[in-house]
């Protein structure tokens, strides 16, 4: 089987942050309400971190669970992992009212990064990162498309729909031309 | 002569020139020079012409209220029209050029209509060009337009690049004068999140230049102090050059900040538009002043009194060197002291004012200055260039007792408020009789969601003009909003060494008693030649709303925006009326303040960016082999391949003719995919599709309509189970969010105890039809799975691996051949693709584009939406009975069909059409019927809804809507033609190709 490959193959470019494309990120999509039984132990069983709160994501190595809305998580983890989490999920819900559903392949990954990162961002997303608080999940938009973004080691990681990857790339190449920084 | 002098200046850098033409010529100024100040200092006091008299017009003020001077700057791919000069910073290399002249600046044929223009009076255009009717289109509108307009619009792609910024902040101070800076020291001590934007390069506003002194030291060292000490604080944010453009619901505000303006080409952008969201607004825009309205005020070398002790102290430029001063209050003798002050010749202050008695006035006189009190400017003379005034008696008619000869005259009328950005959002403002001025009224603020004040206007904005008053207003008003803020503030509030002003004596025209003569000289608003008499004409005329006066006259249109020309347009109309000047009020103060370039609101909105293009997993891959894309919603579909040097429908010939011999391949990426699962899954499909969904056997297929309440067909699609209590919808590409939101909205705010969720996962999987004859032969030859007719029949699915890649094969077609559609994660479409493409070389596989599928879905019958709907076709238009339930109860959309109009037996129908002569109907023909209709116009009934050249058939081919549908069978009706005429076709069934189904079911 030949390697998954990303939206753009793992574009850069270095502005005065450094903007890269991640590879295939595994993903999950996970309807249930935040009371049913098997939840937790479903996103245990996945991902290995507790249900997150709302608006936060709880990150534990290469996995994480988001929360997306009231009856929405994304799980997070190694392209490969999926279809064990899968299984697991399903294991673990049983007959508990939910969807699972794997969106990879749905998604493109960017991890802006560099002290000025969150500069990028402010150009694009009608967000307050000052804020931003820790471990927060932020759905909201750049400028035209839907994304979605936290902060991670060294700025921000921000995920959007497939499609739209060049796009995405364009704008963070555009906000974090050298020259340009807010401030 | 207007002139740099010798010394002073505190704005500019005498150590650094710059070079910069005008109308070609070269001239020089220096850094920290406006457009404005430099051109004076190289005496073009000349700047351009008036926009309906071409009268020759000057600069008469020295900021964003200037009227006159809008040049085009730049050439090329950098022309900027309507640069306002004033505001403009002058860097090495600018180029501009003056506007509204032809040919030239100093000789301008257009001045013809100076000469008549007592036969121009206000709303001439629209008396005069009314009849004859037709002619208006043709002959006057064409012949204004080209005499029309300042600037030209540039002709090149703009070069320079600009974006958006979001900001936040708890107090947003807009102005960074004194008054906001000592704001700005009061909330930002507070603790709160602060913001402060100014519109010029430099910090302070004109406190320098009237002499002010705060805390005990001059204005400027104050400013810079402060400034230093804002600039250290981590929750303030300084921006210059940012103009506050407008204030919107719920503390929005839009702000242009020029960031390379005087810097082009240095890879910044030209301008940022910053969209903040700020708890409170302190409006800190200071105050203009006010022209005064004599007969020829608008002859260059007529200035606002403020803008020339700008020039005089910030850029050491004197506008003549015998400058009269016409004033009516205390203010403009700061002028004529500033003036004096550096050397220059005062011939005369003219006060309108029957006494003089202030602190002001007593330092001029004790300067030698000569004052003549209760007296008027009767007339400018001079042409091109003020040569001497008239002067008589303010109370009197005109007549003229006096005549002084100067190169210059400085006037001002008083102040007014800048109160553009506290009536935005809806605040009110009061008329200060004392000040003769409308100022904002704190008590009927522009209020937020919480019903609470959201802007304050502090200092000259609220009508504390004095700089001591503004200081303790600014403190006053901070004061309240860091409260209002929940906050306490700790600074101490600087205060300004008061400096007592008599009162000022509102004087709306000059002398008070002047004829038509003089009045027809006197402009209120110079940039739209608006005269004192064209308002007493509209007044006259019945005009007595100042919003029906300002679109009659056009006072205070275009990028005045009632800044120099409101309160003296609305004085002259309220004594016109015989009524009080707040009973007429003011026109609507609307955002933005000035001018925003549209690169400014675009954004990083252009070029490559301009929209999110969605691209499926293979479109490099069809770009590549030379695809004619075409839009779908925001994708971009391959339309055909093109080989060779064939043409678009040569192509699309081909690629039918070989998907029905051999194979073609094609990127179904786009179309819609919902999953849908849970306990009631099956339930909630029965209501979405007209026909049964829950009776689907796992492993299957179903084609599905659904509608909207209306019963009007709304999208289509194949579904399939997938599993007990899950289903996976296929929805028409422009469909997949717009049916998912259809989904959610029924599931969260109708159906919301119904137990399913959904889930788009449109982009997760690449989708490929394999369609042809020779398509499971193409399939086997990547091997992985069993893809037999036993294993995997029609309208059934299987899972499994095609060439090693995780695959969901389909058995539907949408060509009428044998086909397939393989859906695979999207990471491996491409891969899967290439496959394809390699392993189908000796089956002769093709790849077809979207109207090779169109053509074949038609040479089928089958139906697309968009063609054969619009919004207002129900299934049963469609002959798709077959597809709508009859056991259930209801599904959405069937009471809708039940609706007698929909009902009845006489609508548009669906059938097949055959030209007699075998050509193509053109698209969007109409079936016409005997007679015409109440507006005269042919009768119909019907139309055709999909019509193509059939390469399969060799001749024309279509589907229509005709009153009766099938009934009409064997019917010749006729279609009218584009080029005129008609064409006559056969009504047939639409199923061209292969009636009986037995290619797709092999």
């Amino acid at each position: 089987m030949s390697d998954p490959v990303s939206a753009l193959g793992d574009a850069n470019f270095e502005g005065f942050a450094a903007v890269h494309e991640r590879g295939p990120l595994g993903m999950i999509s996970l309807r249930a309400k935040s009371d049913v039984k098997g939840l937790a132990k479903a996103i245990k069983a996945a991902v290995g971190t507790p249900v997150p709160a709302p608006r936060r994501i709880v990150v534990k190595g290469e996995k994480a669970a988001g929360w997306m809305s009231p009856d929405e998580y994304i799980l997070i983890l190694p392209y490969d992992g999926t279809a064990a989490a899968m299984a697991a999920i399903a294991d673990a819900m049983g007959s508990d009212h939910h969807l699972a559903a794997v969106v990879s392949d749905a998604r493109a990954v960017f991890d802006v990064t560099g002290p000025k990162a969150d500069q990028v961002l402010r150009k694009l997303m009608p967000v307050d990162f000052a804020a931003l608080a820790p471990g927060e999940l932020r759905r909201t938009r750049a400028a035209q498309v839907a994304a979605a973004v936290w902060a991670v080691d060294t700025g921000f990681r921000v995920v959007c729909f497939r499609s739209v990857a060049g796009y995405m790339m364009g704008l963070l190449s555009h906000s974090a031309k050298p020259g340009t920084e807010l401030a | 002569m207007s002139t740099r002098l010798a010394k002073g200046g505190r704005l500019i850098d005498r150590s650094a020139a710059v070079e910069f033409t005008f109308n070609g010529r070269r001239l020089q100024g220096y850094v920290g020079d406006t457009l404005a100040s430099a051109l004076m200092a190289n005496d073009q006091m000349l700047v351009g012409r008036s926009f309906k008299y071409h009268r020759p017009r000057g600069l008469v003020a020295s900021g964003a209220e200037e009227p006159n001077a809008l040049v085009n700057l730049g050439t090329g791919a950098r022309l900027e029209p309507n640069a306002r000069a004033t505001t403009t910073e002058v860097f090495d290399g600018l180029s501009a050029s003056s506007q509204n002249h032809w040919p030239s600046l100093e000789f301008d044929v257009g001045v013809i209509n100076n000469a008549i223009a007592r036969f121009l009076p206000a709303g001439f255009y629209y008396k005069t060009f009314i009849h004859p009717r037709a002619a208006w289109k043709h002959v006057f509108e064409p012949f204004i337009r080209q005499s029309a307009g300042l600037g030209k619009a540039p002709k090149e792609g703009d070069a320079d690049s600009y974006e958006h910024a979001y900001a936040f902040c708890d107090i947003l101070i807009a102005g960074g004068g004194v008054a906001g800076l000592q704001a700005a020291l009061i909330a930002a001590s507070s603790g709160s999140r602060v913001m402060v934007l100014e519109q010029n390069a430099h910090w302070g506003g004109r406190a320098p230049v009237d002499g002010d002194v705060i805390g005990g030291v001059p204005a400027a060292d104050w400013i810079s102090d402060t400034i230093a000490v804002l600039g250290q604080m981590d929750n303030v944010t300084l921006r210059a050059r940012c103009m506050v453009a407008g204030s919107y619901d719920h503390g929005y505000v839009l702000a242009d900040e020029k960031v390379a303006d005087h810097t082009p080409g240095d890879g910044r952008p030209k301008h940022r538009l910053w969209r903040i969201r700020a708890g409170r607004i302190i409006s800190a825009t200071g105050a203009l002043e006010r022209p005064l309205a004599f007969a020829g005020n608008d002859i260059p070398g007529v200035m606002l009194a403020s803008a020339v002790r700008d020039y005089v102290v910030n850029h050491g430029v004197s506008p003549g060197d015998r400058t009269v001063v016409v004033t009516n209050n205390d203010d403009g003798y700061r002028t004529a002291i500033a003036l004096r002050s550096v050397g220059l010749e005062v011939p005369l202050i003219v006060d309108a004012r029957a006494e003089v008695t202030g602190e002001l006035p007593a330092r001029a006189r004790a300067l030698g200055i000569r004052i003549t009190a209760g007296r008027a400017i009767v007339k400018v003379k001079g042409g091109k260039r003020v040569t001497g005034v008239c002067i008589g008696l303010q109370a009197g008619e005109g007549a003229v007792l006096e005549e002084v000869v100067c190169d210059a005259v400085a006037m001002s009328g008083g102040w007014s408020p800048v109160v553009h950005l506290f009536s935005h959002c809806g605040g009110k403002l009061i008329w200060d009789e004392d000040q003769a001025h409308f100022r904002p009224d704190a008590e009927r603020a522009p209020t937020n969601q919480d019903g609470a004040a959201m802007v304050f206007a502090a200092g000259a904005a609220n009508g504390a003009l004095q700089g001591d008053l503004a200081m303790a207003d600014a403190a006053r008003v901070a004061g309240i909003v860091v409260q209002a803020a929940g906050r306490t503030s700790t600074a101490v509030a600087a205060s300004a060494a008061p400096t007592p002003e008599a009162a000022m004596e509102p004087v709306w025209v000059m002398p008070q008693g002047a004829g038509p003569k003089l009045r027809m000289k006197m402009w209120l608003d110079f940039q739209n030649d608006v005269k004192v008499s064209d308002v007493q004409l509209a007044a006259r005329e019945g005009y007595a709303s100042v919003e029906h006066t300002k679109r009659y006259t056009t006072l205070g249109m275009a990028t005045d925006q009632g800044k120099l020309s409101n309160i003296n347009g609305l004085a002259v109309l309220a004594q016109a009326l015989n009524d009080k000047i707040p009973n007429v009020g003011t026109t609507t103060f609307r955002p933005p303040y000035t001018p925003v370039p549209l690169g400014a609101l675009a954004g990083e909105s252009r070029g490559e960016i301009f929209q999110p293009l969605r691209r499926t997993p293979m479109h490099g891959w069809h770009e590549a082999a030379g695809a004619y894309l075409e839009p779908v919603g925001l994708w971009r579909r391959a339309y055909c391949y093109p080989r060779g040097g064939e043409s678009h429908s040569e192509a699309v010939h081909r690629e039918i003719l070989n998907t029905r011999a051999n194979v073609g391949l094609l990127d179904a990426s786009t179309l819609g995919k919902i999953i849908v699962k849970g306990p009631d899954a099956g339930r909630f499909l029965d209501m979405l599709y007209t026909n049964v969904m829950s009776t689907l056997p796992v492993g299957k297929c179903r084609y599905g309509l659904m509608c909207n309440e209306q019963g009007f067909l709304s999208d289509d699609g194949v579904v399939v189970r997938l599993s007990e209590d899950t289903w996976l919808c296929h929805t028409t590409t422009g469909g997949a969010e717009r049916i998912h939101g259809w989904m959610e909205d029924w599931l969260q705010c109708e159906w919301w105890d119904w137990q399913v969720y959904t889930a788009n996962v449109t982009e997760q999987y690449a989708q490929i039809a394999v369609a042809g004859p020779k398509a499971r032969a193409l399939l086997e030859a990547l091997g992985g799975m069993d893809v037999s007719k036993d294993a995997l029949p029609f309208m059934g699915f299987a899972e499994g691996t095609l060439a090693g890649l995780p695959v969901r094969v389909y058995r539907i077609s949408f060509s009428g051949e044998l086909s397939y559609e393989i859906a695979v994660p999207a990471s491996h479409g491409l891969a899967l693709w290439e496959k394809l493409v390699a392993a189908g070389a000796d089956l002769g596989v093709m790849p077809y584009g979207t109207e090779a599928m169109h053509v074949m879905r038609a040479e089928k019958g089958f139906i697309m939406m968009g063609d054969e709907t619009d919004g207002t076709v129900i299934p049963q238009d469609l002959n798709l009975g077959w597809a709508i339930s009859k056991k259930k109860a209801d599904y959405l959309g069937k009471r809708g069909q039940e609706r007698v109009y929909l009902a009845r037996a006489e609508r548009f129908k669906l059938a097949g059409f055959e030209t007699l002569d075998g050509s193509v109907i053109p698209d969007g023909a109409y079936i016409i019927a005997p007679g015409v209709n109440g507006n005269g116009q042919r009768n119909t009934q019907g139309r055709v809804t999909s019509t193509y050249f059939s390469p399969t058939l060799g001749k024309g081919i279509a589907m229509g809507l005709i009153t009766g549908g099938l009934d009409r069978l064997g019917d010749v009706v006729e279609f009218n033609t584009i080029a005129g005429g008609t064409v006559a076709a056969k009504v047939v069934d639409p199923v061209f190709y292969d009636k009986e189904g037995e290619k797709q079911n092999v």
